[in-house]
């Protein structure tokens, strides 16, 4: 369970203070499927980052299962990357000079899991995404699909309960896309909390809750089957 | 992490930017290389001069006129010295304690002739008991005799390489030779010496004492030289020596050399070349490190993106470093290992084009170019990979340069 109280994240920009988060108050259950949604420079993936310990939040509190986060030391958020939290990212980042194997054994190599280990693991990981015959290939002769793929096997190859999606269709055609997202349904179907972050309300539906956010707030909660367009979601929004 | 992984992921990046790697690893071997030879020059040069000056030997005492130490007296001002006679060198045999032989030594250059060959040759004069004091070997024939050091007969031994020069195809044993003005018998040859504190023995030739005063009009020695029993009892000889000369000659108007006293003032002088000489080589591998520094920064920011993702994967900050530095210390050994290589080639090559040189570096010279080369590493990698662990993920992934 994901709790969030009075979060804020600011940023000083040429002098300017910029309020990427302010003040959001959210609850989010374990094995929840969320889309987060609002305009470009909403605050939506400072949200996404600061969830994921990738980002800290300036002041507020945010409790992982009960515990505190936002005080953490580097070794322990580290530590809730590594095991709790899978990332999927618009960009893919993959590492171009590693083969697909090498890149979803990455996070293990952190978590210091031998080498043996590393690879069977890595090895199903990409079986299950659809990947096993293409794990030797380095990401540039792999199409955009195929990356995405790779890229949510290494999100889920330590096992996390939390996965993590920026845009994860952003870069991709609709069949490409559309398999990827089915990737995440059977993963949120698996127990895993899905938090996907667009700007695309067909990507959004298929998730449970939808929040909209705006100027670094909660704009609107608002179950993902009412979701027409997100202009519409702005328009009905309780400032 | 486990440290065996950090150093295969480190080499895999290496080995992904392989130019820019392989720039980096010939700088170190070339600063590393530069060391070990400078440091094999340095100590080949050492070598070459403490052999030279072990040969007076560590017993024996040579006697030079005048006073070699710097004095509180103005130059010019005071007594010319004395000269050291052919009595001093017996009152000193006889006198001094612990003094197995001596010998009185005249030097000097003249024209040796037989037929129609003339060559300039240097003379010494001396006696009988230079033979073993120098250790000298006679090829054939005899020495200088023994005996009364005033009289100057008229006989002659040759160094090594004189005979085939003057005599090719002769027997020079038994014929007389002109030397100057004089004509002088061939009694004896040497063994090949080779050359001995600048002084090709084996071009010189040797004719009793009394003899060469004569030739040069002198009665001054060049020096005198005593071997005293054991290296043990030198310094004690030492004092009765310069005690007996000075009386002798109301004032200390003359330097005792010993063998120690040489080389530890040469050692002392070739000390700070051997140093200069590292010290230039050392400050190319500082370039080098520098060198390696401005690609790790390049790597550094290249690879932001990189470094963004494995925090997100769940690398520390830690980790991070430690991948950086690991990239920059194989960078290091690596090319210190090939400079290694690459130094003891050149000092092969250099000990085969100037065999008298015996030019090898000293085992701690590896090891401390070695060591230099992962110091170098380690300081030159520091900074990037510091820069590399501060990089903030979510700027990182954004592809900022942070």
């Amino acid at each position: 369970m994901i709790e969030l109280t009075g979060l804020s994240r600011r940023y000083v920009l040429g002098g300017e203070t910029i309020r990427a988060l302010d003040a959001i108050d959210e609850t989010i259950r374990s094995g929840e499927h969320l889309a987060v949604m609002g305009p470009s420079g909403s605050g939506k993936s400072t949200l996404l980052n600061v969830i994921g310990c990738l980002d800290r939040p300036t002041s507020g509190s945010y409790r992982l299962d009960g515990r505190e986060v936002a005080g953490l030391a580097d070794h322990d958020l580290a530590r809730l990357r590594r095991r709790e939290i899978g990332y999927v990212f618009q960009a893919f980042h993959l590492i171009p000079r590693m083969t697909a194997l090498e890149n979803v054994e990455l996070g293990m190599l952190f978590d210091g899991v031998a080498r043996n280990e590393r690879r069977e693991r890595a090895v199903a990981a990409l079986e299950r995404v659809g990947m096993g015959a293409r794990a030797h290939h380095r990401p540039g002769e792999l199409s955009g699909g195929e990356r995405q793929r790779a890229a949510i096997a290494r999100a889920v190859v330590m096992r996390p309960r939390i996965l993590l999606a920026d845009e994860p269709t952003g870069n991709l055609d609709q069949a490409s896309g559309r398999a990827v997202l089915e990737l995440l349904d059977a993963l949120h179907e698996q127990g895993l909390t899905v938090i996907v972050v667009t700007h695309d309300p067909g990507v959004a539906r298929r998730a449970q809750r939808v929040l909209v956010l705006r100027d670094g707030r909660i704009v609107r909660r608002m179950p993902a089957v009412e979701l027409r367009s997100l202009d519409e979601a702005l328009a009905g929004a309780v400032p | 992490m486990k440290s065996l992984d950090v150093f295969a992921l480190a080499w895999h990046a290496l080995i992904a930017h392989r130019r820019r790697s392989a720039l980096s690893l010939v700088g170190v071997s070339i600063g590393v290389a530069a060391v070990t030879l400078m440091t094999a020059i340095g100590q080949g040069a050492r070598d070459f001069v403490a052999a030279q000056f072990q040969t007076i030997g560590a017993d024996v005492i040579a006697i030079v006129p005048g006073r070699v130490e710097t004095s509180g007296a103005i130059p010019g001002v005071g007594s010319a010295p004395n000269d050291l006679t052919l009595e001093d060198a017996r009152a000193l045999v006889r006198g001094v304690p612990g003094v197995v032989r001596g010998t009185p030594l005249v030097l000097g250059n003249e024209a040796l002739e037989w037929r129609a060959r003339r060559r300039d040759v240097l003379v010494l004069g001396t006696t009988a008991e230079m033979l073993e004091l120098r250790g000298m070997r006679v090829s054939t024939g005899s020495f200088l005799p023994a005996g009364d050091w005033e009289r100057g007969s008229a006989v002659i031994v040759l160094g090594a390489a004189l005979p085939a020069e003057l005599f090719p195809g002769e027997e020079p044993l038994g014929r007389n030779i002109r030397l100057g003005d004089r004509r002088l018998r061939v009694i004896g040859t040497l063994a090949p010496r080779g050359t001995h504190l600048g002084v090709d023995l084996d071009q010189a030739v040797m004719i009793p004492v009394a003899t060469a005063q004569s030739m040069f009009d002198t009665r001054s020695l060049f020096r005198i030289m005593l071997e005293v029993s054991s290296a043990s009892a030198v310094p004690a000889a030492q004092r009765t020596a310069r005690d007996l000369l000075t009386t002798r000659h109301g004032e200390e108007d003359f330097t005792l050399l010993t063998q120690d006293a040489v080389l530890q003032s040469l050692d002392r002088i070739l000390n700070v070349l051997s140093l200069a000489l590292v010290a230039i080589a050392a400050i190319s591998l500082v370039v080098a490190g520098v060198g390696i520094a401005n690609v790790m920064l390049v790597a550094v920011s290249e690879r932001t993106r990189e470094i963004g993702l494995c925090k997100a994967l769940g690398a520390t900050e830690r980790d991070v470093l430690s991948q950086f530095l690991a990239e920059a210390l194989l960078l290091c050994v690596t090319g210190g290992i090939a400079g290694l290589g690459l130094g003891s080639l050149a000092t092969r090559v250099l000990a085969w084009r100037f065999p008298a040189w015996e030019a090898h570096a000293p085992q701690w010279a590896v090891v401390g170019a070695l060591l230099l080369s992962v110091v170098v590493g380690l300081i030159s990698g520091a900074w990037p990979a510091r820069r590399a662990m501060r990089t903030e993920p979510v700027t990182a992934l954004a592809g900022r340069r942070a």
